[in-house]
This record gives structure tokens, C-alpha cells and sequence, in this order.
């Protein structure tokens, strides 16, 4: 009988602990490395390095404004806005050109023979490398940092596209063909859907490239943007301010990535080996 | 009345095919001039040690490979390529993981611009036909192996194929899934009169399903025995005669196999 009562009872105080317990796990580490900061700065006595505390203060003025009022208190928007829409420009044309040259170079013999050696010639050059070429192309100026960000994400994205659709498995077309499907809508029916998995690790991955390359592009002269702060900070000593500028660039290619994350599951709902 | 009508054309014929690879510089002879006919609506089985060139012969069959020399026709035509009058039931499945169960049963139909509510239509009925109404929008990474079977198998009906090439379609499964997969084979070849072409190296799969058995030999690939099955329907795997013609196809496999280890 008693087993039989409680039962019920436990159904209602449904245990909360593992949902604490996946909240508070990923901060631990975070925490630590501020508390470390923080200890760090105190003991060593430096002048060199802002306290955590004073990065917050730094971050709040430079989002709201109302405690130093200088050239940068009120200005994050802006400045997240110039970044955010170079990093998108140069990544959604990269996308643009990327996805549709790989699927050509992966399933078209010509080109391949055509464009392929070129690309691999081309790849190991570090994208910073073009940062002297880039300025002479386009001026000083955001557009040489666009440019930087296209490279950076174009290479990622071509070439897992050509790996998605060199992968597809043979069995595919066949079963494909034998069921009525050839030409361009075995293209569209097979090796588009089959590379797909391919083709977001390309974007995910050239997005994070984005990222890195568009705070080297923005330390150029150029007067707006998180890369362009990060600059002022280090000319003006402003150490809280490099590190405010960090943080935001951190916290926003995050949420950027969770979205191509959720973009990814999906599209990718039938592959749960996929999903990140 | 017509000549094609008093002897009604064959579903499968096959006439002096021979088929010769080119591996690394060397030629190899898989296939040396087969002969076979196979009726309308007859269920053959095709057996045979692995590299007899069993799966290369349904290959040739289906139009993926092309015979190197030799003619094979359907229905009086010559096979030129693949299509959706002959569809192959793969050992891997090779089911579309991006598409559900319904989706990809109807993969065929899709691809002839059919008014949507009739596409559906056809594959909702072949989704019955195999028993997975319930797993309708499940992904093939959902099913296990002997589902993904039913899905390869609903898949090429509903194309109204009017061959089934079926390349060692259970040798995957586990012993109990093969058995309930023969039966409801069975039942459906009945229910829709289709003309099944079995690969298989398991010679009381063979017994149980066909209405003949061609027994192949390797080096190179042969017909050696061809076998019509007189047992009658519903079989039963403990039966004597069952076991009669088992027996027979064995020691007609194992005295090739061994003759040859001899040599």
C-alpha cells in the first residue's frame, strides 16, 4: 500500500536539480577566471590591467553612457553596428559565391581541373597577408576590411561545399536514377540535400573567420567599429576599454554562432549526428 | 492473334552476356556468356559463392553496368540505363536521410510532376502495404535495418516498377526480422503480381522464396544449375521435400566450391 501512495507524490515534486545543475556547470569555469583576474590585479599591484570591475563600469558606460562621459560613452551601438554589418556583408557574399563554386567545382570535372589548383595555391596564404593589398584595392577605409572578411570566410565555405558534394554516396545516384530522378533535379533532389551538412560546417566555421578578421581589417584607419576601439584603447592606454571592446566582439560572434547553430539542427533534423 | 501474344515476351532476357572489368591493368572475366529468361510474375533466385557475379549480372539487370557484350531486354526491349520499370532493392538500403518514410516512398512518383493530394495517395498506400503507417514522418536514422528494408522495398512499388531487383536485400538483418521480412516479401508478390529477381547466397532463403533457383559459379561468373521449385505455398522450412532441394543446392554449391580448392 505505501509503495502505492508515494508514488504519486514524487510525480508532483519533480526533481529541479539537474536543471540547476546545467546552469550553473558552463559558469563555474567563467567565474573562476574572473575571480583569478581579480586576485591577479590585487596581488600584483599593476597599473597595466583594469580590474574586472572597472571592465563593467567601462562596458555599461560605453553601452549607456552617465559615468566617464568621454569620445566613447554611448557609442557601442555604432560601433556594433559598423562591425556587425561589415562581418555580414563580407560573409553573405562569401556565402554567395563560395556555396555555388563549390557545388560547381565539386560536381563538374572541367572546372574542377579549371579553378581547383588556383584555390589550393591560394589557400595557404594567411588572410592577414592581403591586408597591404587590400588597403591599395580599396582605400583606406571599411571596404578593404569587407574584403578581408570575404576572404576569411569564402575559403572555409568553398571547400567544404566541394568536400560535401564530392562525399555524396554513390548508392544515392543510384537509387536516385533508378527512381526517375537525373539531371538537374538529381542536383537539386540529391547532391544539394547530401552536401548540406558539409556545406553549414563551411559557414559555421567561415563565420568565426569572419569574426577574427574583421578586428584586424577595423585596427586600419578605419573610424568606426569594435576593431577601431580596440585600437584607440591600445593608442590611448585605455586597457578597460581594449578589454570592453573584446568582450562585446566575444559575446556577439556567440549569439551570431548559436544562431547558425539552431539554423543548423534545423536543417539538419533528420541527421541528429549533426546536430552541435 | 499476335505471335507476342500466344508466347508472351519475357520480363527479363538475358542472351550471351559476358562482362570483363579492367582492375589496376589487369582484365578480370566476371560474367562469361549467361543465358537466362525469366517470365512475367516468376520469383528467381539467384545464388552463388560471393564473386560468382551474381550482383553484377542484377546489376547489368537494373542498367547501372553495361554487359560487355551479349543483349538483355525487358519485355522485348533493350535495357539501356536505369529506370523506374526495374527497381533495386539495395543490401544498404540506400534510403534518402534527409526525406521521412513518406517522402521516400514517394521519391518516384515525385519526379512526375503529379497533382500533390495524388502523390500523397500513393504514398500513404505503399506506406500501409509495408506496415509503417505509424513511422510515416519518421528519418531513415530512425528505423532500424528491417524497416529501412520495407521503405527500399515501398519505395520502388510505388514507382510501379514491374521488376524487382533485389541485391542480398536481408543479408543485414538479424535471423528473426529476415524471416518476418521473406514472409511479408511473399505476401506482397502475391498482392501485386510483381516479377522478383533475389540475390542471395543463402540457400534456404532461396528454397523458401523462389519458384527457381540459378545456381552461379565463380571464375568466371556462370550459370551452372537452373532449378525450378515444385514445393508448394506456404512453405515449411521442416518439411522433407524442403529439406529434399535444400540439400540439393547445397552439395550443388559446395561441389564447385570444392572442385575448385582441388584444382
Amino acid at each position: 500500500m505505501d509503495t502505492t501512495v508515494e508514488l504519486p507524490v514524487k510525480m508532483v515534486k519533480p526533481d529541479i536539480r539537474p536543471y540547476i545543475k546545467s546552469w550553473i556547470t558552463p559558469l563555474i569555469v567563467p567565474l573562476l577566471l574572473l575571480l583569478g583576474w581579480h586576485a591577479g590585479v590585487k596581488v600584483s599591484g599593476t597599473q597595466l590591467i583594469p580590474l574586472p570591475k572597472e571592465v563593467g563600469l567601462m562596458l555599461y558606460d560605453f553601452a549607456f553612457g552617465g559615468i566617464y562621459d568621454d569620445a566613447f560613452s554611448e557609442t557601442l551601438p555604432l560601433h556594433l553596428w559598423s562591425s556587425v554589418t561589415r562581418v555580414y556583408g563580407g560573409f553573405f557574399a562569401a556565402a554567395l559565391v563560395g556555396i555555388p563554386l563549390g557545388l560547381l567545382i565539386g560536381r563538374i570535372k572541367l572546372i574542377r581541373d579549371l579553378l581547383d589548383p588556383t584555390l589550393q595555391l591560394l589557400r595557404p596564404v594567411p588572410v592577414t597577408a592581403w591586408l597591404p593589398l587590400s588597403m591599395i584595392f580599396f582605400g583606406i577605409g571599411p571596404n578593404a576590411a569587407i574584403f578581408l572578411v570575404f576572404l576569411g570566410a569564402f575559403y572555409p565555405i568553398v571547400f567544404n561545399t566541394i568536400f560535401g558534394v564530392k562525399a555524396v554516396d554513390n548508392r544515392l545516384f543510384e537509387a536516385a536514377l533508378m527512381l526517375g530522378c537525373s539531371g538537374s533535379s538529381l542536383f537539386r533532389q540529391v547532391v544539394l540535400p547530401a552536401a548540406i551538412p558539409s556545406i553549414l560546417n563551411g559557414l559555421r566555421l567561415g563565420h568565426g573567420f569572419a569574426w577574427i578578421l574583421i578586428v584586424v581589417g577595423e585596427m586600419t584607419g578605419v573610424p568606426e567599429g569594435l576593431g577601431a576601439v580596440i585600437m584607440d584603447g591600445r593608442m590611448l592606454s585605455r586597457t578597460d576599454l581594449v578589454i570592453a571592446g573584446m568582450t562585446v566582439i566575444g559575446i556577439v560572434g556567440y549569439v551570431s554562432d548559436r544562431m547558425l547553430v539552431a539554423l543548423n539542427n534545423r536543417l539538419l533534423k533528420w541527421s541528429p549526428q549533426h546536430h552541435v | 492473334m499476335s505471335d507476342s501474344e500466344r508466347r508472351p515476351l519475357p520480363a527479363i532476357d538475358i542472351k550471351g552476356v559476358s562482362k570483363v572489368y579492367s582492375v589496376g591493368g589487369q582484365t578480370v572475366q566476371a560474367l562469361r556468356e549467361v543465358n537466362l529468361t525469366i517470365k512475367k510474375g516468376e520469383f528467381a533466385c539467384l545464388i552463388g559463392a560471393s564473386g560468382c557475379g551474381k550482383s553484377t549480372l542484377l546489376r547489368i539487370m537494373a542498367g547501372f553496368e553495361t554487359a560487355s557484350s551479349g543483349v538483355v531486354n525487358m519485355y522485348g526491349k533493350p535495357i539501356v540505363g536505369p529506370s523506374p520499370e526495374r527497381g533495386m532493392v539495395f543490401q544498404d538500403y540506400g534510403l534518402f536521410p534527409w526525406l521521412t518514410v513518406k517522402e521516400n516512398i514517394g521519391f518516384g512518383q515525385r519526379q512526375r510532376n503529379l497533382p500533390k493530394a495524388k502523390l500523397n495517395e500513393i504514398s500513404a498506400y505503399y506506406t500501409d502495404m509495408v506496415g509503417l503507417t505509424k513511422f510515416a514522418d519518421y528519418y531513415p536514422g530512425q528505423l532500424s535495418g528491417g524497416m529501412k528494408q520495407r521503405v527500399a522495398i515501398a519505395r520502388v512499388l510505388a514507382n510501379d516498377c514491374e521488376v524487382l531487383l533485389m541485391d542480398e536485400p536481408f543479408g543485414a538483418l538479424d535471423a528473426l526480422t529476415r524471416e518476418k521480412l521473406q514472409q511479408d516479401l511473399l505476401e506482397i508478390w502475391a498482392r501485386t503480381k510483381v516479377t522478383v529477381v533475389f540475390v542471395t547466397h543463402a540457400v534456404e532463403e532461396a528454397v523458401m522464396l523462389s519458384d527457381r533457383v540459378v545456381v552461379m559459379t565463380a571464375g568466371p561468373g556462370r550459370i551452372e544449375e537452373d532449378i525450378k521449385l515444385a514445393l508448394a505455398r506456404p512453405r515449411d522450412i521442416t518439411a522433407i521435400e524442403f529439406n529434399q532441394v535444400r540439400r540439393d543446392i547445397t552439395q550443388y554449391l559446395s561441389s564447385h566450391v570444392s572442385s575448385k580448392v582441388a584444382a
